[in-house]
């Protein structure tokens, strides 16, 4: 394609891109770094029905007048970034100078919500990644495997987790997981404790989520694995068997190297979603065993007092976050693209 | 219910009311938009304020229980997308942060001449709300299980301790107790409870210095551990609605649950004859002995936009008028709150918010950085009762996140 027209072509999703995208993540990392400004607290006197009691309120005269004076808020630079609520570097000096042992050091540092939540984004996107990704390339083999008459139906029924809005698919899963639903009770029994409850203990939370996770996005890595099983070439395919190679060393060495491409792209959409969890955190009302980033961003914005720069410094934090995950993999793309 | 059927019903009853009742509220023309939480009371004064309605006068509400994520959005566009936010104590506070409402004295003085004294919400000297409804935590009791165990009605949460010993001891009930204790909010506000019952104070006076992390915080948390003992394992994911089916499940004998939401237990719908006719209600509990209720005071108002245009501001505030005025009470709307207003005559299932209104109980704080505590509560106290930590060091969080929440917002230097 000559450039001229390759730029024609994308310049529409590029406009689009640069509107709805780009300028979007300039005004959050702008928010970021300003803050709102010095309140001016007075004295008051709130009366109503429970009678009258001395509080106090912001004296919004004098604020109009600061936000007037500047509109974006005062700038604080990295203050956001590094507080105790995002990076917390102060504190973590502080714990390592006073730790006495690395494990008290780790145990004191998950305590800071930033890493604790990063703790637990990190496991729930290296477990659910490559869980996903198996699971949908074992159904996509099985599906491809079985007479044609039968694929429709069990196409279908393989997609449904990703049919079903995942906010309703995860709160089926809540209920029945509940000490008194089905599967609760059934793991009760297996375990032999009848006191055996799943929300109420951290781990089995923690399972609870990933399994949700691998449950709700396999059938994304099943329709894209079952695209790319009909473009394997029948003909290496045959020679293999020919060859005598078995099942499983057809796999191993025709099918996965051919689906590398499509594991690399399953691969870079599947961390970026997984490291942005939230929903099952929220329909699993799970924040009391688990909180990820983008549970933080909620909760900043959902509180009785917005935290818009806090939430901001977050949504940064999970974007480098994103892209430092991602690297390695674009670097790996880059590179096969500069020899082919 | 579920919460589409409800939300369902409650458009039903908006239309049923704008067509049904064709009060002539006198209003020439104008927008009224309103923004609230959804229950039925609300539900009732929104239907109240859409009888109004006519040719000229357009009236919607959106009722949910994420108002208070869209509230402040909707109202500080010029014009507003809502005319009139219905809040509570805690809410109003976002709502004058941010100065998207206006003061209400001179439609008091032109519209409002029914209101009672006592309705009115002055800040500094200023109308900002109008209340309609009155609301409290309070202890609601199954009779046949107390008599079982031969106890009185609990007074404090010692009693409700030793309640819950005697009725699991007696095989009765393996889980006694329930509560709102849903990490977050409803979590939050039982520490805020019993921290007010243990005789705390949030904050250093006339100050954002925040100060829970004393003897009264601690003995507040051990008490919430020790009740916890006696709940449902998965109490940290249960809220009202939850707690409520417990309850109706006949699984609990005692909790400390919102008046406004006791109704719902002693009607015959989804329970058994064996639950609500035995379900009752009491007043506040006290703990320690600090001689302060172990609960907070709440009301629910409306305010008017402060970038409402002088038409829709009055519009607004006759039809709100309107929908709390006495014509709205009948039989089943007398059940559904602690009613401000001319007329009401208190069903049995409203002594348990009387009584701790007379109880000395004290209102939920009306300060500017009281929502930033309270979400740092939330956030943290969970670790101490899952026995991840010591209640010490949860407190500790929650100051550290508070404080570092306050900076941000410049209420701390």
């Amino acid at each position: 394609m000559k450039h001229k027209t390759f730029l024609w072509f994308v310049l529409p999703s590029g406009v689009a891109m640069f509107l709805f995208i780009a300028l979007p993540i300039v005004s959050v990392l702008i928010q970021s770094v300003y803050a709102p400004h010095e309140q001016v607290v007075i004295e008051v006197e709130n009366c109503g029905p429970f009678g009258c009691t001395k509080a106090t309120s912001i004296d919004q005269a004098a604020t109009a007048a600061l936000r007037e004076a500047e509109p974006l808020g005062r700038f604080v630079g990295d203050d956001i970034y590094t507080n105790r609520n995002h990076l917390a570097f102060a504190e973590i000096a502080t714990l390592w100078a006073g730790a006495e042992s690395l494990g008290m050091f780790w145990s004191q540092l998950l305590n800071l919500p930033f890493y604790g939540a990063l703790a637990f984004t990190l496991t729930y996107t290296f477990v659910v990644t490559p869980g996903a990704i198996i699971l949908g390339f074992l159904i996509a083999l099985s599906v491809n495997a079985i007479p044609r008459v039968f694929r429709g139906p069990t196409i279908f029924f393989s997609l449904l987790p990703m049919i079903v809005t995942p906010l309703i698919g995860a709160l089926i899963l809540f209920w029945m997981i509940d000490a008194r639903g089905i599967l609760g009770t059934a793991l009760q029994a297996i375990a032999g404790d009848p006191t055996l409850s799943v929300k109420a203990s951290t781990p089995l939370t923690w399972i609870m989520l990933m399994v949700y996770g691998i449950w709700s996005s396999a059938p994304f890595a099943f329709v894209v694995y079952y695209a790319g099983l009909q473009t394997v070439p029948q003909d290496t395919l045959e020679s293999a068997m020919i060859d005598g190679a078995s099942r499983w060393e057809r796999i191993r060495y025709v099918v996965l190297p051919h689906l590398l491409p499509l594991t690399t792209f399953m691969a870079l959409i599947k961390i970026m979603d997984n490291f942005r969890v939230f929903e099952p955190i929220v329909s699993f009302n799970a924040a009391a065993h688990a909180q990820s980033l983008s549970y933080f961003i909620y909760s900043d914005l959902g509180g009785e007092t917005r935290l818009l720069s806090s939430a901001a410094a977050t949504s940064v934090l999970t974007i480098l976050g994103v892209a430092i995950l991602l690297s390695p993999v674009l670097v790996r793309t880059w590179k096969s693209f500069g020899k082919a | 219910m579920n919460v589409r059927t409800r939300a369902l019903l409650s458009t039903a009853i908006l239309l049923a009311g704008a067509t049904a009742a064709s009060a002539d509220c006198g209003i020439e023309a104008g927008r009224v938009s309103i923004v609230g939480n959804e229950f039925p009371a609300i539900q009732t004064v929104a239907s109240g304020a859409a009888a109004c309605a006519t040719d000229a006068v357009e009236v919607k509400a959106n009722l949910t229980a994420d108002h208070q994520k869209i509230n402040v959005a909707g109202m500080s566009a010029s014009p507003p997308e809502y005319t009139s936010a219905i809040i509570a104590n805690s809410s109003i506070v976002a709502l004058m942060n941010e100065d998207v409402i206006r003061p209400l004295d001179d439609l008091v003085a032109e519209y409002g001449q029914d209101l009672s004294p006592t309705q009115l919400i002055t800040i500094d000297g200023k109308v900002m709300a109008v209340a309609f409804m009155a609301n409290a935590q309070h202890l609601i009791y199954r009779e046949d299980v107390l008599e079982q165990i031969g106890m009185d009605v609990p007074k404090s949460y010692e009693d409700v301790l030793a309640a819950a010993e005697k009725i699991r001891a007696e095989g009765i009930m393996e889980h006694p107790l329930s509560g709102a204790y849903m990490a977050g909010w409803n979590l939050a506000q039982e520490f805020v409870n019993m921290y007010l019952g243990q005789g705390g104070e949030f904050f250093a006076p006339g100050s954002a210095e925040v100060t829970v992390n004393n003897a009264a915080g601690v003995a507040a948390l051990e008490t919430m551990k020790a009740l916890s003992e006696y709940m449902n394992p998965d109490y940290l994911t249960h809220d009202s609605n939850a707690a409520a089916a417990e309850w109706e499940a006949g699984n609990v004998a005692l909790m400390n649950f919102w008046g406004s939401r006791t109704a719902v237990l002693q009607d015959a719908e989804g329970s058994t004859p064996e639950v609500f006719e035995n379900t009752k209600v009491s007043g506040p509990l006290m703990v320690g002995d600090s001689g302060v209720p172990a609960t907070t005071l709440w009301w629910d108002g409306f305010t008017v936009a402060k970038n409402a245009s002088d038409e829709d501001a009055a519009a607004t505030f006759r039809a709100l008028v309107n929908g709390i005025s006495p014509d709205i009470l009948n039989a089943e709307t007398m059940g559904q709150a602690v009613w401000m207003i001319d007329g009401y005559e208190p069903a049995p299932v409203a002594a348990g918010v009387f009584a701790t209104i007379q109880s000395g109980a004290k209102p939920y704080p009306m300060l500017p950085y009281q929502g930033l505590l309270h979400t740092a509560l939330g956030n943290n106290i969970a670790d101490y009762l899952q026995g991840n930590e010591s209640a010490e060091q949860s407190l500790a969080d929650v100051e550290a996140a508070y404080t570092a929440a306050a900076k941000e917002q410049g209420f701390l230097n």
